[in-house]
């Protein structure tokens, strides 16, 4: 009797250590393992460790286009976003235009077409406006002395992301104003208060705190889509790993450095939005 | 436009009012009118249009054609008119709709201060005081989920109240609520009714429509059925559909 029951005991035991290994993050341990050799292979190995200080040199590059692209974009989303919940004909029809158009255009070629399209025309029509007006400002006013080349390839770089991903976003903050039930904005109109009182006192903080989780995820998105700038030749870490790879043919070397620097920063955001997340889980009011 | 003040103006006056849906007739031709201080009550099944008439006194929908006044100011597509109207026209919603992400205290302070632009001290006094007059001081910092429904249907009233409103306007405030905690409203509401307050109330309560109505309004397939005071409505109700109806609900 008592045999049997020390087995099944055991076995228990048993079972519940086979459940604790099943529900380890494997995923995470290979990687950090990865790492690990990795780091090894930084500190000991002088090809890698030289490899990963050229690349560093670009990580500047790389977190600022990020902060920069995705801060303009969330604006630009905003304001999209509002504009596709819009009564108004007129300004729904430009969101939509606009979200549309972004959406169905591959980001590389979004960032060319900016690059090398939007900015001369822009400029083009910048000058004319300035020949026009000669007789009002003079022959030296800005309108005609500025050129396309005063906009470097790094910021053409960092507005194409922001109109890409300001798409993208626009879309986050009409589902996230949509979820707020139609009785918020009936309650707050009935108390009198105009569609814009309403819109910013009432939906939009409530929306918001519903989209940070989504926004969290984009903004991850948006670090890995910042390596597409370095087509126009910025200097970001992907680029400086391009550059480094032309000159030494260190192909597995240094690609294994640039996937390791985006993972860690990729794995290190998503984590502090699943913690992000949970934390609102708790305490979740709005939702 | 311009309004006469004048003891005498009824506060709502509605004419012919009609109200559709795309091809569905949700209020075929109303009119009515409710004198200041008095309590109107509007019963009848659902899909009566009897919600969508309340609605339409504060131009949360638009009616289709007729004409509404509500003290003296006759309700048109001008924006800051509605505005202007809603601010006078307390609201209460069959489901609170209290804001979530504001304590019951800011529920009640918030539109104070963006539409009557009153400042933070005297906005503060004001929900503080209407949280009072509702019966749950205590209850000044909680949030919304924190609260029980006919807690949550207090605030909203005192959120209402806090506008210092000429009407008030109350869409079925009861029919979201547990039975324990249809009283608690209730009570607050006839006692607004004894302060004078000018009341529309779309509700099923007959307890309520008996004791505090003034006028008892029956409607059927968007039309006024029956019109009447609240003794002769329940003993002696003029039509035979009304009849119907109560012996359904009274059993």
């Amino acid at each position: 009797m008592a045999a049997t029951q020390s087995i099944a005991k055991r076995t228990s035991t048993q079972s519940n250590f086979v459940q604790w290994l099943s529900r380890l993050p494997w995923w995470l341990l290979f990687l950090i393992l990865a790492g690990i050799i990795l780091l090894y292979q930084f500190l000991t190995n002088e090809l890698y460790s030289v490899i990963l200080s050229k690349l560093t040199q670009g990580i500047v590059t790389t977190i600022f286009v990020t902060l920069v692209a995705f801060t303009c974009a969330i604006i630009l989303g905003l304001i999209a976003g509002l504009g596709r919940v819009s009564r108004n004909r007129l300004i729904f029809n430009l969101a939509t235009l606009y979200v549309q158009v972004i959406r169905g255009l591959p980001m590389l070629v979004q960032i060319f077409y900016v690059a090398f399209v939007l900015t001369p025309a822009f400029f083009t029509v910048l000058n004319a406006i300035g020949m026009a007006l000669i007789p009002v400002l003079g022959e030296t006013n800005f309108m005609l002395t500025s050129n396309t080349q005063d906009v470097t390839l790094l910021a053409r770089a960092m507005i194409a992301l922001a109109l890409a991903y300001g798409g993208f976003e626009a879309e986050t903050f009409r589902a996230g104003i949509e979820s707020i039930g139609r009785g918020q904005m009936e309650a707050a109109r009935s108390l009198g208060m105009s569609y814009v009182q309403a819109m910013r006192y009432v939906i939009l903080p409530q929306a918001i705190r519903r989209v940070l989780p989504p926004l969290g995820n984009d903004f991850i998105a948006m670090l890995k889509d910042s390596s597409l700038v370095s087509v126009l030749g910025v200097r970001d870490i992907t680029q400086e790993a391009r550059l480094y790879v032309s000159a030494s043919f260190r192909y597995p070397e240094t690609y294994n450095t640039l996937a390791f620097m985006y993972l860690t920063m990729t794995i290190i955001l998503s984590l502090g939005v699943k913690w992000f997340e949970n934390r609102m889980g708790k305490n979740g009011r709005g939702s | 436009m311009g309004a006469v003040p004048s003891a005498k103006q009824p506060m709502i006056v509605i004419k012919n009012l009609v109200k559709q849906f795309g091809r569905i007739d949700a209020v075929n031709g109303v009119s009515l009118r409710v004198e200041q201080g008095k309590v109107l009550v509007i019963i009848g099944p659902s899909g009566s249009g009897k919600s969508t008439v309340l609605r339409c006194i504060n131009h949360l929908e638009v009616p289709t054609s007729g004409e509404i006044w509500v003290d003296g100011i006759r309700l048109t597509h001008n924006h800051k008119d509605i505005n202007a109207i809603r601010a006078e026209v307390g609201m209460v919603f069959q489901q609170f709709n209290l804001f979530p992400h504001l304590t019951a205290l800011e529920n009640i302070m918030l539109a104070q201060k963006v539409v009557r632009k009153r400042n933070r001290d005297e906005s503060e006094r004001v929900a503080r005081r209407q949280l009072e007059r509702v019966g749950i001081p205590e209850k000044a910092d909680n949030y919304p989920d924190q609260l029980s429904g006919g807690q949550q249907q207090r605030v909203a009233i005192a959120r209402a109240l806090a506008m210092n409103p000429k009407v008030m306007l109350f869409d079925e405030p009861t029919s979201a609520l547990d039975p324990e905690m249809i009283k608690e409203v209730l009570d607050v509401m006839q006692e607004l009714a004894k302060e004078g307050m000018t009341m529309v109330v779309v509700t099923h309560e007959m307890g309520f429509a008996r004791n505090a109505a003034d006028e008892i309004i029956f409607m059927d397939k968007g039309l006024i059925v029956e019109q009447n005071s609240p003794q002769e409505f329940f003993s002696d109700p003029r039509e035979e559909r009304t009849r119907a109806f109560l012996n359904q609900i009274l059993r």
